[in-house]
C-alpha cells in the first residue's frame, strides 16, 4: 500500500509537487499521467525515498519514507526514469549486486536472480556489459532489478519509454501479471498505456492532482463519450442525416482519417437513431463505430483547462 | 557493515572492468620508478633506504588520486545510477564509505605493487624495514586523505573534468598548507593562531613525520579526521544536490 498526505516538494519558490494526497491499495495499478514537468517523477522519487519532501508525508505499507526509510525501501522496487544501471557490469553481475544490497543471500539470491532473468528473457545477454545492450534490453535489465526482491510495492517511472511496440506490449503484460498482489504506480505520457495496464488514473499538472478516476470514468468525461464515427462515400448525405438526429450536438469531419463524428448532447444515446436513419436513407457506410471517449482529448482538457480546444487538431465543425 | 561490503565489492570490481585500473596502475608504477631512479638518485645516494621513492608520492598522488576520485560520485549523478544506489535499503553513510573504501583499496593495490623496490633495497643493503613500513602506512593514509577530498568535490558536480581540476587545486593547497605559498596568503591578515592552524593542516609535514619512521598518534589522528571530515562533507553535499 502507498499513501501520501499533502506531499509537497519545493525548489526555492517553485512548487514542483503541491500537496498531493492519494492512496493506492494492493491489486491496484495507478497510472500517473501528466505533461512533462508536471511533478510525476518528483513524486515518485519522494515515495521511493530518493528525495525528501519539503512538506507532507508518504508511506509504503505503513512505513514512513523519511522516518522509517530503510523499511520502506526494503518493500519497494523502483525503476528510475531512463532505467539507469552500471554500464560496465553485465546483467548477471548487476542483478546479483542489487540482490545482495537487498539482503538476499546464497541460494535464495541465485534463485531470485534466475527467476527475474527468466521473467524478463535476459538469457541471451547475461554476460555482455550493459552499456553494449540495446535500449529494450537495458530497460528490461532495469525492470528485472526492481523485481529481484519480490517487492510489495513497485514504482515504475516511464517503464515503456523508448521501447518498440512489441517491447511495450511485453512490459505491459508483465505489469498486468504482477498487478494481482502488488501495489503499482506507473508514470507515463502514453495514454493508451493507461487503458492497457491501469486500474486507476491520476492526472497531475503543475504539481497538483487534477483528476483521479478509473480510465473508463475519464473517458466518460470526453465530449466524444458515446459519440458515433462513420466512414462513407456519400459525405453530404451522411452529414445531412447526422444533423437531423435530435440528440446530436455537433458533427465533425476529420480530413485526415476522412471520418465523420457525431457528438451527442450530454447523457444522450445516438447510436441507435443514427444507424436506423442511415439505413432508411440508404447511405452507404463502410464503418460505423460507437466511441467510448478520447483519452487524449480528456487529457488536454484537464491539463490545459480551456486551452484544450485550441490545441486540438483543426477540424471542420458543423452545427 | 554488509551494505558497505556490497558497495565496496561492486565498486572495486568496476575499476577492473574498465581500462581505468590498468592504465592507473601502469602509469603509477612507471612514474614512481622514474622519479625514484632518475630524479631521486636511488643508486647514486648509495644509501639503503627508500626516501627517494616516498619523497615523490605526494606529487604523484596530486595528479593520480584526483583521477581516481573524480568518477566516484559525478559518474553516478551523470548516469542516474545515484537514484538507484540511494533507493536501495542502505544509508547514505554506507554508500559513501563503501565507495570511498573501494577507491582507497584500489590505490592500496597500486601501492602494494611497488613491492619490487622494497625487494631491491633489501637485496642491495640492509635498510630499516620499520621505517619503510611506516612510510608505506603514511603514504597510504595520505592517499586516503586526497581521495576523501576528491570524493566530496566529485559529489559537487556531474562533470568529471571539473571534479578533477578542482580536486587537484584543493589537494595542492592542503599539500602545501605549511609552506610560504599558502601561509603568506594568510599571514598578511589572519591572526597568528589561524596561520599556525593552517600550517598544521599540511599533508606534507604529517606525511614526512610518519615517513621518518615515527608513527605518532597525532599524525594518524590527523589523517583519520581529515578523511572523516571530507567523507561527512561528501554525504552532506550529495544530500543537498540530489535533486539537481
Amino acid at each position: 500500500m502507498i499513501e501520501t498526505r499533502q506531499l509537497s516538494k519545493r525548489y526555492g519558490e517553485f512548487p514542483a509537487v503541491d500537496a498531493i494526497t492519494f492512496k493506492v491499495e494492493p491489486g491496484q495499478v495507478l497510472g500517473f499521467l501528466g505533461p512533462n514537468g508536471a511533478g510525476k517523477s518528483t513524486t515518485m522519487k519522494m515515495i521511493a525515498g530518493f528525495l525528501n519532501p519539503t512538506a507532507g508525508s508518504a508511506s509504503v505499507c505503513g512505513h514512513d519514507v523519511v522516518d522509517d526509510a530503510l523499511a520502506a525501501k526494503r518493500l519497494t522496487g523502483y525503476l528510475p526514469e531512463g532505467a539507469p544501471s552500471y554500464g560496465e557490469m553485465t546483467p548477471r553481475q548487476f542483478l546479483h549486486f542489487v540482490a545482495e544490497a537487498r539482503g538476499l543471500r546464497g541460494g535464495q539470491r541465485a534463485q531470485r536472480v534466475d527467476e527475474v532473468i527468466e521473467r524478463l528473457h535476459l538469457h541471451g545477454v547475461l554476460e555482455q556489459p550493459i552499456e553494449t545492450l540495446s535500449k529494450g534490453f537495458k530497460r528490461r535489465v532495469g525492470l528485472a532489478q526492481t523485481l529481484v526482491h519480490d517487492p510489495a510495492v513497485l514504482i515504475l517511472d516511464e517503464p515503456t519509454d523508448g521501447l518498440d511496440p512489441n517491447q511495450k506490449f511485453e512490459v505491459r503484460n508483465l505489469i498486468n501479471t504482477m498487478a494481482k498482489d502488488k501495489t503499482i504506480i506507473v508514470s507515463t505520457h502514453i495514454l493508451e498505456e493507461v487503458q492497457a495496464v491501469c486500474t486507476r488514473a491520476v492526472i497531475i499538472a503543475r504539481g497538483k492532482i487534477l483528476a483521479d478516476a478509473t480510465p473508463a470514468e475519464l473517458e466518460a468525461r470526453s465530449r466524444y463519450h458515446q459519440a458515433v464515427s462513420l466512414t462513407t462515400t456519400n459525405l453530404a448525405g451522411a452529414k445531412d442525416v447526422l444533423s437531423r438526429v435530435a440528440d446530436v450536438a455537433a458533427v465533425e469531419y476529420d480530413k485526415i482519417t476522412q471520418r465523420l463524428t457525431a457528438i451527442p448532447k450530454p447523457g444522450r444515446l445516438i447510436f441507435g437513431p443514427i444507424s436506423e436513419l442511415l439505413k432508411a436513407q440508404g447511405i452507404p457506410v463502410s464503418e460505423l463505430q460507437l466511441e467510448s471517449g478520447r483519452m487524449d482529448e480528456v487529457f488536454r482538457t484537464i491539463t490545459h483547462g480551456d486551452l484544450g480546444e485550441d490545441l486540438a487538431e483543426p477540424r471542420e465543425t458543423f452545427a | 557493515m554488509s551494505n558497505i561490503l556490497t558497495v565496496f565489492k561492486r565498486e572495486l570490481a568496476s575499476y577492473f572492468a574498465t581500462p581505468v585500473a590498468y592504465v592507473f596502475i601502469v602509469i603509477f608504477l612507471l612514474l614512481a620508478g622514474a622519479f625514484t631512479f632518475y630524479i631521486g638518485g636511488f643508486y647514486e645516494r648509495g644509501q639503503a633506504d627508500l626516501l627517494p621513492f616516498f619523497n615523490f608520492h605526494p606529487w604523484l598522488y596530486l595528479f593520480l588520486v584526483p583521477a581516481v576520485a573524480m568518477r566516484l560520485w559525478s559518474e553516478e549523478r551523470k548516469s542516474g545510477t545515484i537514484e538507484l544506489l540511494l533507493t536501495l535499503p542502505m544509508t547514505m553513510w554506507q554508500a559513501v564509505v563503501g565507495k570511498f573504501l573501494a577507491a582507497w583499496a584500489f590505490i592500496g593495490i597500486a601501492l602494494a605493487l611497488t613491492f619490487p623496490i622494497w625487494l631491491t633495497v633489501n637485496y642491495l643493503g640492509s635498510p630499516d624495514n620499520g621505517v619503510i613500513f611506516a612510510s608505506y602506512l603514511g603514504s597510504f593514509l595520505m592517499a586516503g586523505a586526497f581521495l576523501a577530498i576528491g570524493s566530496c568535490i566529485s559529489a559537487c558536480t556531474r562533470n568529471q573534468v571539473v571534479a578533477f581540476i578542482l580536486t587537484v587545486v584543493v589537494c595542492f593547497l592542503f599539500l602545501l598548507a605549511g609552506f610560504p605559498l599558502v601561509l603568506n596568503f594568510f599571514s598578511s591578515w589572519a591572526p597568528q593562531g589561524l596561520v599556525d592552524a593552517v600550517s598544521g593542516l599540511s599533508f606534507l609535514s604529517h606525511f614526512s613525520a610518519i615517513a621518518k619512521g615515527v608513527i605518532d598518534l597525532r599524525d594518524l589522528v590527523y589523517f583519520g579526521l581529515t578523511i572523516a571530515f571530507w567523507l561527512y562533507a561528501s554525504a552532506v553535499v550529495i544530500d543537498l544536490k540530489k535533486a539537481d
